[in-house]
């Protein structure tokens, strides 16, 4: 069949592993509303097998083929084809603030670490099971994430400052505010977030929020009132003392 | 055993961490056992995040007359009364506590005016009875049951591919992997194993599902010697994306529907009132599916082969809040607004009804030691699944599956495992490496796809079947010749490679069972005899490997007692 070179594109896909590698260039015939992923099998089925890239749904819903296309950091499986340029090289690296396993996966294992600091959802004792839309509708908004890591990749305390250690970053307090917002938990994690998480070094640059394929507000709806309870807790002299004589541990 | 293996040692290890495989995860570790799960993906990434419409439980929060008994006859006319009564009975009574139970470990269901879970309508269903939140219920119950494995202390082995069952005698031992990151193998001893892999979709071309549905469990326990059944019942979830081809197949939820969704053809005209003008688009999946089918190839259908589902009559802001994902999906992928036009939607490969052979009770397969759950089981869908009725059927066989796991495996004593088993499994995986030409995994891959599609899809003939088989047979021996290339670091051709050979057994599986089934009945529709007939409703196809070659054989209904045939006698009046 007779392609014109407006039926195809060039991608410039990283290979390699831990050790070390190097950008490869592929051709790629193109479909209508193809997206990056369906470009990345075609590459495995044709030229290259053994190029190694996650994905499960190809749908947007599962968060497994994240990558950073032209430089900004995506889920190929909606990032269509017709979106990009292609009149030069699309450009597809791993995600930058993960260890490279091969090619396009990562390893991130250490997010799977983090939650498991963070205490579970824990009923008030007693409590009625009623729930109200209004109240669950703030906290459905942070249970839409489905952990595609893309928050985690651009946060710079863990891409720039590599604070891995001392960071929860921006995936995990919004974790911890679904739990803390949900309208029937009964435990603080308060302490956890400023100790454990290290909530306190986000300085809200709101990179985490641009690249959230859910628009979940990481930013503005979990991480700073999260960082507002924090304060008030560990902070704020005069709530110290009224909780203090209160004996009061939730808001 | 083998030292020179990575090992690692469970009470209980079940494969596959969707919605079955965490809940009997759970289960079991509530039982006080050692619980290991292994899955091919990262933790959370399973099949269940795709489950978009809700969960079915008979709570009677919306429509107060529902109970279980509606809900199990619901299921059995959708199954065309193939179902295992007892597991319809038990899923039907015991769905409710689990949605309840969900909820107690934090899953944030949509709420109804007075504060309880909000339940909408889907098809086959006679009440408003799917429990859900928008259109993600799936990735909600999945979080929930993730978070909740993860705090209770479970092991959890991820992007590890099991490529066979290990046994002690006739008893269940472990089973035998491999990393995929590094490729190295891997060995796990266990007293039990539970199977919940999920199905085979990716065996056809237009699939809702992911590359992980290759199989696995249902081949892994048919070589190890446990019955396949009713395997010929592959659902074809009528809606799925048309255009662009780059995301044909892609699942638009029943949700659509079950929120009013109208289905056209070109000339505008609400087709469902010919096929099934009580229920119209709200009858059974197989009916839906085979109703599009039919339009399009009479030349009713769109341009892209389709039909028209349009939702554009109800408030946008409604659509926004009860379909979010649909409306993104829809924006992005295809540049429609599904507020203001219709959607383009056709058959997709989606479900499958037939699987391992299980007790009702304790989920355990003809083997000692081996349970399985969910999608890789078969028995409560019969012909035909309601829609919401796998959310609740991962959550009620889970956990019967892990809490049997336990128990057996507090029964019995350490299994032993010879090294030749392993030897012999390592050696398979090894072979594709040191071939120097063979067929790339890849184009077997894609021509299965193409088989499958064109020859056992929606309606079936004697021909289409035959030459399905022979074809077949063919791509089983290029799939024997098969070579990989590069290293054994995650390397997807070598994992595809794998995956042949589960799907190649349950393609066979399913065309043999098809070719034997000489009716129609749910989501199994022969051209040649398009009539129900009497005589195949009372009998299953199973499927069991003899010296090393695939055998059908039929085995009967069981027969219902007396006081559930009574339901059936009593409801023939309808509201």
């Amino acid at each position: 069949m007779a392609q014109g070179s407006f039926a195809e594109a060039t991608l410039r896909v990283f290979r390699g592993d831990s050790k070390g590698g190097a950008p490869a260039d592929y051709r790629v015939p193109l479909v209508p509303g193809m997206v990056v992923l369906d470009a990345l099998h075609s590459v495995q089925s044709h030229q290259a097998p053994d190029l190694a890239v996650r994905w499960n749904c190809k749908a947007g819903k599962c968060g497994s083929c994240s990558a950073e296309v032209n430089g900004r950091p995506r889920l190929t499986c909606k990032t269509r084809m017709d979106s990009l340029p292609l009149d030069q090289p699309i450009t597809i690296f791993p995600m930058k603030a993960f260890p490279v396993i091969k090619d396009l996966v990562t390893d991130v294992s250490w997010n799977f670490t983090v939650n498991k600091k963070i205490p579970p959802f824990s009923p008030r004792p007693g409590v009625a099971w009623k729930m109200y839309q209004r109240d669950v509708d703030r906290v459905q908004e942070f249970r839409k994430c489905i952990e595609c890591f893309l928050c985690q990749n651009v946060c710079h305390v863990l891409r720039e400052h590599g604070k891995q250690e001392q960071f929860g970053g921006p995936r995990f307090f919004v974790r911890t505010a679904s739990l803390e917002m949900h309208p029937l938990d009964g435990v603080s994690r308060t302490r956890v977030l400023k100790e454990n998480l290290g909530i306190g070094l986000c300085n809200i640059t709101k990179c985490c929020t641009e690249v959230c394929p859910e628009d979940i507000h990481i930013t503005d709806n979990a991480i700073i009132p999260l960082k507002e309870r924090v304060v008030d807790e560990f902070y704020d002299p005069l709530l110290m003392l009224v909780r203090k004589i209160r004996g009061a541990k939730k808001v | 055993m083998n030292s020179n293996y990575e090992t690692h040692e469970h009470d209980v290890l079940i494969i596959g961490a969707g919605g079955a495989g965490l809940r009997a995860a759970i289960e079991a570790l509530a039982q006080g056992v050692s619980v290991g799960v292994v899955c091919k993906s990262l933790l959370g990434k399973a099949h269940t995040v795709m489950a978009e419409g809700g969960i079915a439980a008979a709570m009677a929060n919306v429509d107060e007359a529902d109970d279980w008994r509606t809900h199990f006859r619901d299921t059995l006319r959708g199954g065309k009364f193939l179902n295992n009564w007892r597991m319809a009975q038990l899923h039907a009574t015991e769905a409710p506590e689990r949605v309840r139970e969900l909820e107690q470990w934090g899953a944030l269901f949509d709420r109804t005016e007075n504060g309880e879970i909000l339940q909408r309508a889907f098809g086959g269903h006679t009440f408003k009875r799917l429990c859900h939140v928008g259109d993600r219920t799936g990735l909600e119950m999945i979080r929930t049951l993730q978070d909740r494995g993860v705090h209770l202390g479970i092991d959890v082995y991820m992007e590890c591919t099991i490529t066979r069952l290990l046994k002690d005698g006739d008893r269940i031992a472990g089973a035998f992997g491999y990393w995929r990151e590094q490729g190295r193998f891997v060995i796990f001893k266990a007293k039990s194993v539970v199977i919940c892999t999920g199905g085979i979709g990716k065996a056809w071309k237009i699939t809702s599902n992911s590359w992980e549905y290759t199989g696995d469990g249902m081949a892994l326990a048919y070589d190890a010697g446990a019955e396949l059944m009713d395997m010929e019942f592959v659902q074809f979830h009528p809606t799925g994306m048309v255009w662009p081809p780059g995301v044909q197949g892609i699942l638009v939820t029943e949700a659509v529907r079950g929120e009013g969704g109208i289905l056209r053809n070109k000339d505008g005209e609400r087709f469902m009132e010919r096929y099934d003008p009580k229920k119209l688009e709200l009858s059974t999946r197989d009916v839906v599916a085979r109703s599009i089918y039919t339009e399009v190839r009479e030349g009713r259908g769109t341009e892209h082969g389709g039909a028209f589902l349009d939702i554009s009559h109800k408030p946008a802001d409604y659509v926004k809040r009860k379909l979010p994902s649909m409306y993104h999906q829809f924006l992005e992928l295809a540049d429609v607004d599904i507020t203001k036009g219709p959607m383009e939607v056709g058959p997709t490969c989606h479900y499958m009804m037939g699987g391992i052979r299980v007790d009702a009770e304790t989920a355990q397969a003809s083997i000692p030691g081996l349970f399985a759950a969910g999608e890789a089981a078969v028995g409560l869908h019969g012909a035909n699944r309601l829609g919401g009725n796998s959310l609740s059927d991962l959550l009620v066989f889970g956990r019967r599956a892990g809490l049997a796991a336990a128990e057996q495996a507090r029964r019995c004593a350490a299994p032993t495992i010879d090294s030749s088993q392993i030897q012999e499994a390592e050696r398979s995986m090894l072979t594709p490496f040191e071939r120097p030409d063979g067929d790339s995994p890849y184009a077997i891959h894609e021509d299965l796809q193409g088989a499958m599609q064109s020859l056992v899809g929606i309606f079936r003939n004697e021909e289409d079947l035959r030459q399905a088989l022979s074809q077949l047979e063919k791509l089983s021996e290029r799939a024997a010749r098969v070579r990989v290339e590069g290293s054994r670091l995650f390397n997807p051709g070598w994992h595809l490679a794998w995956d042949l050979h589960s799907m190649l057994t349950v393609a066979e599986a399913v065309t043999r069972s098809a070719l034997a089934r000489r009716e129609s009945r749910g989501a199994h529709s022969r051209i040649d005899y398009p009539a129900l007939d009497d005589a195949w409703g009372k009998k299953h196809n199973v499927v069991v490997k003899k010296a090393g070659t695939m055998t059908l054989v039929e085995s009967p209904v069981l027969e219902m007692p007396d006081d559930l045939k009574q339901l059936f006698a009593e409801e023939s009046a309808p509201k």
